[in-house]
């Protein structure tokens, strides 16, 4: 096991230094950077200056060196479009891309896993039918119609929630703004919530369907059944707990996704998190955010990919080989 | 006679397709006295997993029951709610199946499966029923069981594994065991032991066993009784010396002619020419007709009635008019001659 | 191609059961052509079966052939400002605007027809959407080849780039390449090269599928007798590929092709709608739900939603043909 998590941490390192060299490149040879933070009436020699305490001009590998060792410290430099540090804009934008993915990443576990059984589990009552029609047409909706169309029926028509925009939030710690305390806030997060997490919802619910049906027709679950264990016990003891272990590293790799797509559903909502800052970066071409953004997305979605690694090893036994026999 | 524990009477299992309805068992009689071994043989296709299955009612859909009665110790049981068969199963009839290295959940510990197993049908409580299961493991010889009582199914080897198999089988001491090829998957070595396992413990229980197998072999070494099986019918039923010193149908006899038995003298092995129809085209009579090599007239048309030949059951029309001819003499002249 | 709507399953039942085996049966062995024969035979047959397949390709077919032909049947030219009258801006569907000229579908703001706005849309998705795919496609199978049938480190380090890729969504992947490509092209040159850029960013965030399913195939054939006698008398590896391992990745790659469009198309929608797509000189489906999307409020629901329900159509459908392709060709998909 130890050598397992070894060589995945490994990758892990080398997919952040890929990510940071995509990164770098974009930071040193698209356009100008000096350009990009001066203005028009600054001098030649301030330019060499600046450029001579930026570091700009050392040799390659230790300006990789350098952008290594200063994104490790959260450092990305100074956003070309605001004229502010990049790593302060993101903090500020954070907490609502985090809220708002927390809460679409667990609307789509709880309640795709919950329709994946029943639909596995009662394939030919009507509910089961209707669910999967659903989730059908749910994997070929893109999100954002997904949240045109709840914004034009539960914002226009019915007018029940608001359609854009966080609400009201409250500031805690001084450095988390969260909008679960406020009455709005939460009315805020409903539309965009669903909007991101249908799609995961309903990969979800296929996985499950599929993988639960794979797994009552093992000879395990009839033998179960043969030793006369009660359809709870098969159904949730033994037939769940088989099928999640393939299901964790889908839902675990979705759950990384979810935060990509917050990109979209921020958009829609126009939500004031992350994934719209990113994209005005890119719209404005404003460098050392879209080099932030790219860096600390990968952070994440390497660190998922370790979770649900280590995640699977503490499921399933059969990975953890050499685990002696006795003692738990 | 006493009232037997198993007693199948008529058992029609069909399978609705879009081609309409395969019988897989077909009007298939078997009794079962209480602690006898009952072994079950034919070819993959003939239907004695599906009468197995039948009887522990786990036919998968869409196989159901069309027909015929099952009692066990006289109570019908073939046509039990689900919840009611649910506590027949395991309680009162066990079962053991093919592959041992799929009928663990490979997620729970052995011990867990087996005190989830004593839990379900006993009020023991946690800590009985794991004293329960160790016991269990030494009794099915498991070396160390207090230590492997914690071990998941992968860690142990096929042969132990099938041992726990039958510790979950006899756990809470059923009356009856419905075995599916219980060696098959395992190595010749291991087959042995397996088999005397079984033997001994059902002997020490006194718990009947249902022994479904394709291997001759295995129903010479444990059971009292045998019954082939063919097309989804019973063949020929009788007590094991007799059906193989003595086959009377000609599938039986060409079945025997097929594997080499030690001590006695046959010139060579002999095989059946052609194969088992499918269900979708089982002929009309006796299914066996088109590869008999006795058949006459009659074969063709109707089927076979069950004929007492001395402690022997023959569903053949050879036999039509000789029920008394139970010297060994005599069975000859009716093979050797057909009709006569 | 919508014939034998009425009574098929029944009357085709006794007929198709026994021709499955058979098709199945032969599948194994798949030697060169087994594509053209399925064509020739069971595909067609099997196509005739399903309700859905035949919808789909129906849907699919009148969807493309109204975009292809947008040029000659539109009743409007959306670009063409003369035709547009500003006074019929925003008529709802089905009525008269000021002019008295009757819109199917409505007018947005400017008094552009709804529906030819969408014909003219669909073209711009499916071309970004075909070529896209066909990029991906080339790439994909052209990598998973060499990948396959060189082996080695060349191997490991295709497929070690490919699961980096995989482990991010497309999506994200297309977005960024998108932004390098902005960032590195000088500015007054993005609205020229916005769709080509589009285009790139799209095949590069869906090699991966293709290299996989390639590579795989690849393997198998690689250490199949023909293909090892083969190489024991000299026959050059580019013939090989091309003659006895290309034809039977064909199966596989024509199914991720068909799905990779479905998604092609809500990619490009999306990049579109996010701003960061196709100009607005030339709206795609995705640009008419995000300029529609302003109108939302004021009611003008169906200069939104019509070509939104026009695209989950498109999507729709092909997603759905790519469905019933897989499981009609039943190809050894992962």
């Amino acid at each position: 096991m130890a050598a397992f998590i070894i060589r995945r941490l490994i990758q892990s390192v080398l997919v952040m230094l890929v990510v940071s060299f995509v990164s770098f490149s974009m930071f040193t040879y698209v356009g100008d950077p000096i350009n990009n933070m001066v203005g028009q009436e600054t001098t030649q020699a301030e330019r060499e200056a600046l450029r001579e305490r930026l570091g700009l001009d050392d040799p390659f590998p230790v300006q990789f060196a350098r952008f290594v060792g200063r994104a490790v410290q959260g450092e990305f430099g100074v956003s070309y479009r605001m004229a502010r540090p990049v790593e302060e804009i993101i903090a500020e934008r954070l907490p609502a891309t985090i809220e708002l993915a927390t809460v679409s990443a667990l609307f789509a576990l709880v309640v795709g896993i919950a329709m994946g059984v029943y639909t596995a589990l009662h394939r030919d009552r009507w509910l089961a039918r209707v669910f999967m029609t659903l989730s059908l047409v749910g994997v070929s909706l893109p999100t954002f119609l997904i949240g045109i169309l709840l914004i034009f029926v539960f914002a226009v028509l019915l007018q029940w929630l608001p359609s854009f925009g966080r609400g009201d939030t409250v500031a805690i710690g001084g450095w988390w703004t969260t909008g679960f305390l406020t009455a709005s806030g939460l009315k805020a997060l409903i539309l965009p919530a669903i909007t991101l997490g249908l799609f995961q919802l309903t990969l979800i619910m296929r996985l499950v369907r599929a993988e639960m049906l794979e797994v009552l027709r093992t000879d395990y679950i009839k033998f179960a059944r043969a030793r006369g264990l009660s359809d709870r016990a098969i159904h949730f003891g033994h037939a769940l707990k088989n099928t999640l272990v393939p299901v964790i590293t889908i839902a675990g790799l979705q759950l990384g996704a979810i935060l990509a797509f917050a990109i979209i559903t921020e958009t829609v909502f126009q939500w004031p998190g992350i994934g719209l800052l990113f994209i005005s970066a890119i719209q404005f071409v404003d460098v050392p955010v879209m080099a932030a953004y790219l860096v600390m997305i990968s952070l994440f979605f390497v660190l998922i990919n370790l979770a649900v690694d280590l995640l699977y090893y503490a499921v399933d036994p059969r990975l953890r080989a050499e685990r002696g026999p006795g003692g738990r | 006679m006493t009232e037997p524990l198993l007693s199948i009477r008529d058992l029609t299992v069909e399978f609705p397709t879009r081609r309409g309805r395969l019988t897989a068992v077909d009007g298939v009689s078997l009794d079962i006295a209480e602690g006898e071994v009952l072994g079950v043989v034919g070819e993959s296709g003939a239907g004695k997993s599906m009468t197995g299955m039948a009887v522990i009612g786990l036919l998968e859909p869409p196989g159901r029951i069309a027909g015929g009665v099952i009692r066990l110790a006289g109570r019908r049981i073939d046509d039990l709610p689900y919840d009611k068969m649910r506590k027949v199963r395991g309680r009162e009839i066990g079962a053991i199946f093919q592959d041992p290295l799929t009928s663990l959940n490979p997620l729970y510990t052995i011990g867990r499966q087996l005190v989830e197993t004593i839990r379900t049908h006993t009020d023991m409580t946690p800590t009985k029923a794991r004293e329960r299961a160790v016991a269990l493991l030494r009794e099915v010889g498991i070396p160390a069981p207090e230590h492997r009582v914690e071990s998941y199914p992968h860690e142990l080897s096929g042969g132990m594994r099938q041992r726990v198999v039958i510790a979950l089988a006899l756990s809470v001491n059923p009356r009856l065991v419905i075995a599916d090829e219980p060696t098959t998957a395992l190595d010749v070595s291991i087959q042995a032991q397996i088999l005397a396992l079984l033997r001994r413990l059902c002997r020490d229980h006194g718990t009947a066993v249902m022994l479904i197998t394709h291997d001759m072999g295995v129903i010479a070494e444990t059971a009292n009784r045998v019954a082939v099986m063919y097309a989804g019918r019973v063949a020929e039923v009788g007590p094991v010396r007799e059906v193989i010193m003595h086959p009377r149908h000609p599938y039986t006899v060409g079945l025997m002619g097929s594997i080499p038995i030690v001590g006695t003298d046959l010139p060579r092995l002999s095989q059946i020419e052609g194969s088992m129809p499918r269900l979708s085209a089982i002929p009309p009579g006796c299914a066996f007709h088109p590869r008999c090599p006795k058949r006459f007239g009659r074969c063709e048309t109707e089927r076979p009635e069950t004929i007492p030949v001395g402690r022997d059951h023959v569903a053949c029309w050879l036999w039509d008019g000789h029920r008394d001819a139970e010297s060994e003499a005599a069975r000859r002249a009716v093979l050797d001659h057909g009709r006569g | 191609m919508a014939e034998s709507d009425t009574g098929t399953p029944d009357a085709a039942a006794p007929t198709a059961a026994p021709a499955r085996p058979a098709a199945t049966a032969d599948l194994p062995e798949r030697p060169p052509g087994a594509l053209r024969r399925a064509i020739d035979s069971d595909l067609v047959y099997a196509f005739r079966r399903s309700p859905t397949a035949v919808v789909s390709a129906t849907v699919a077919a009148i969807m493309i052939l109204a975009s292809v032909l947008a040029p000659w049947i539109a009743p409007y030219d959306p670009f063409d400002p003369a035709t547009l009258n500003l006074m019929d801006g925003f008529t709802p569907p089905m009525e008269a605007g000021f002019s008295g000229d009757v819109y199917l579908l409505g007018t947005d703001d400017q008094g552009r027809d709804v529906l030819s706005a969408i014909m003219y849309g669909a073209r711009i998705s499916l071309l970004v959407g075909v070529c896209a795919i066909a990029f991906a496609m080339i790439l994909g199978t052209t990598l998973g080849l060499i990948a396959g049938y060189v082996g080695g480190w060349v191997d490991s380090l295709i497929m070690r780039i490919a699961d980096i890729q995989l482990s991010f969504p497309a999506i994200l992947v297309a977005l960024l390449i998108f932004g390098v490509a902005r960032a590195v092209l000088p500015r007054d040159m993005h609205e020229d090269m916005a769709i080509y850029v589009l285009i790139l960013a799209i095949g590069l965030s869906d090699w991966v599928q293709f290299a996989r399913t390639v590579r795989g195939t690849t393997l198998v054939e690689k250490n199949k007798e023909y293909v090892q006698a083969a190489r024991v008398i000299g026959v050059h590896p580019a013939i090989i590929v091309f003659k006895h391992v290309l034809p039977n990745t064909l199966g596989p790659v024509t199914v991720i092709a068909t799905i990779g469009l479905a998604l092609a198309i809500i990619t490009e929608a999306t990049l579109s709608f996010l701003g960061v797509g196709v100009p607005p000189t030339q709206p795609s489906l995705g640009t008419l739900i995000r300029i529609g999307g302003n109108f939302l409020f004021s009611g003008e629901w169906w200069i939104t939603l019509f070509p939104g329900v026009a695209l989950v159509l498109l999507a729709l459908s092909v997603n759905l043909l790519g469905d019933w392709l897989r499981d009609a060709l039943n190809p050894r998909l992962r």
